[in-house]
């Protein structure tokens, strides 16, 4: 029986991986629902993301406690340690994201509150950027694949671009008509946050590539892995 | 605000495992335990509870009394002249120094692995077997090879052995010695088993194997373990009791006492401050 048996360290590092995962498809989660509130003009999904937050919340204590008590009673070596620490780090990442959802569902019920100033095509644009960007860092993490990771640095500047467009954008109408001035702001701050949920997923997939590679590409993301 | 979400968050899978081991029925309660060596006290004033199915490690810097105190569960201390022991020691609710207690009964029920593996020179086979046949624990051959058999794969040896169960246990590794001498141990039924720094003479590779088999055997068996290794400790047990001077010092869940423990004494030594 032992010939099969996992170790059983392995086994609750599997489960501090499921966990994470479970984190990482809430965060997504919310992203989705805040982006159709605003999109959409559905309420609805405004207080679905407020109420989902508390479970996000939670998770993020479990899984920080998981690593916490890991790391204390297993000291784990080489790629476990990496793994535990990555963790660490991507759950303040999801966590982050969870509480970015929550404000733009906020602003985009105060952006309900008035006609719409545009039609959005850029905000969507950078929202589909941005779920496309934390789905591919979870399943770098996942698949444990830094090919897909770095693909995951390269497109941050798509969504840099995209938020100094829908700023100009907006510029533009707020000067035509100052009554979109509160209307616009919102906007704006929902592409600061659609941009800031894109930075996270970065921080996301410089993690893997730490984990999985041992290398720190923090800060210097451009140099691709050789 | 009342709305609808989707399923919250399943619920945390081995947070009940730690609850689990804090609410088991207790299987050895030690009650004001003071031992002597002679005039010279070893422990003073033990109170401490073990429960069932559960992994209890002993730690403390070497001196500190956690041999003795094993040795005390199962009597092993009756044989060295001038010992004497005050306070209760209750196995399932009775007192093994009581008056009625059949010593032999009791090692039989509690048994014991020590740091030095000491396989009898006998074969595979017939180190596992002897406790069955002096016990008469085996109707018949064939139940006497079944109980060899699964003493075995429970200690993880079956595999390695199973081919060569008449070679001499010596020949064996000093890793698989010492699994030998848990089979050995198991052999005979015990509820408990009592190791003394039972992988302290082991290469890595065989320590974990020892550890992760602890891990195993607690689910049919309770254990209580002396290491002087603390991160063995960490790995391998749900309670630790930090033992220090022949004191109890703390003794609570081995999370919380590798990570926040309460006293000033434990937390220099886990840290490696001491002394």
């Amino acid at each position: 029986m032992m010939e099969r048996h996992i170790p059983h360290f392995q086994e609750e590092l599997e489960q501090l991986k499921v966990r994470l995962l479970e984190m990482g498809g809430l965060a997504e989660d919310r992203l989705r629902l805040s982006v159709k509130s605003l999109v959409d003009r559905d309420l609805n999904a405004v207080e679905r993301v407020l109420a989902g937050d508390a479970a996000i919340n939670q998770l993020h204590i479990e899984v920080d406690d998981r690593c916490f008590k890991l790391l204390a009673l297993h000291q784990p070596m080489a790629v476990d340690l990496r793994s535990i620490v990555s963790a660490v780090k991507i759950n303040t990442d999801l966590e982050r994201v969870g509480d970015l959802a929550v404000n733009i569902a906020e602003a985009s019920r105060r952006y309900l509150q008035h006609p719409p100033v545009k039609e959005l095509i850029d905000l969507p644009r950078m929202a589909v950027i941005a779920q496309d960007m934390l789905r591919s860092a979870l399943d770098a993490y996942v698949r444990r694949d830094t090919v897909l990771a770095q693909a995951v640095l390269d497109r941050d500047d798509e969504l840099d671009a995209l938020k100094t467009k829908v700023f100009r954008d907006l510029l533009t109408h707020m000067l035509r008509d100052p009554g979109t001035i509160e209307a616009s702001l919102d906007l704006i701050l929902v592409s600061r946050h659609l941009e800031r949920i894109g930075d996270h997923a970065t921080n996301v997939a410089e993690d893997v590539i730490f984990m999985v590679s041992a290398k720190d590409v923090r800060h210097h993301a451009e140099e691709s892995l050789s | 605000m009342t709305v609808s979400v989707r399923p919250i968050v399943t619920p945390a899978p081995q947070a009940a495992s730690a609850e689990a081991a804090a609410e088991a029925p207790v299987k050895i309660d030690v009650e004001r335990l003071n031992f002597y060596y002679g005039p010279k006290r070893a422990l003073t004033d033990i109170t401490l509870t073990m429960r069932t199915n559960v992994v209890t490690a002993f730690i403390g810097p070497s001196g500190c009394g956690k041999s003795t105190f094993l040795r005390t569960l199962n009597r092993m201390n009756d044989i060295i002249p001038g010992a004497r022991v005050e306070g209760r020691v209750r196995i399932d609710g009775r007192d093994v120094y009581g008056s009625g207690t059949d010593v032999v009964a009791l090692r039989r029920r509690v048994g014991m692995v020590f740091q030095k593996s000491n396989p009898f020179p006998k074969s595979i086979f017939d180190n596992v077997a002897y406790g069955v046949r002096i016990n008469g624990l085996a109707r018949n051959r064939r139940d006497l090879e079944g109980i060899v058999e699964n003493s075995l794969k429970d200690a993880a040896l079956w595999d390695e052995v199973k081919d060569r169960l008449q070679d001499a246990a010596l020949a064996l590794s000093g890793g698989q010695q010492q699994r030998l001498c848990i089979a050995r141990a198991l052999a005979i039924q015990p509820e408990i088993v009592l190791m003394d720094e039972p992988a302290s003479a082991l290469d890595p590779i065989a320590t974990q194997r020892i550890e992760e088999l602890i891990y195993v055997l607690k689910k049919t068996y309770t254990i209580v373990i002396v290491t002087h290794n603390m991160q063995q400790a960490a790995r391998v047990s749900d309670f630790t009791a930090f033992f220090w001077l022949g004191k109890l010092v703390e003794f609570g869940p081995t999370d919380r006492i590798f990570t926040n423990p309460a006293e000033k004494l434990t937390e220099d030594y886990v840290t490696g401050r001491f002394g």
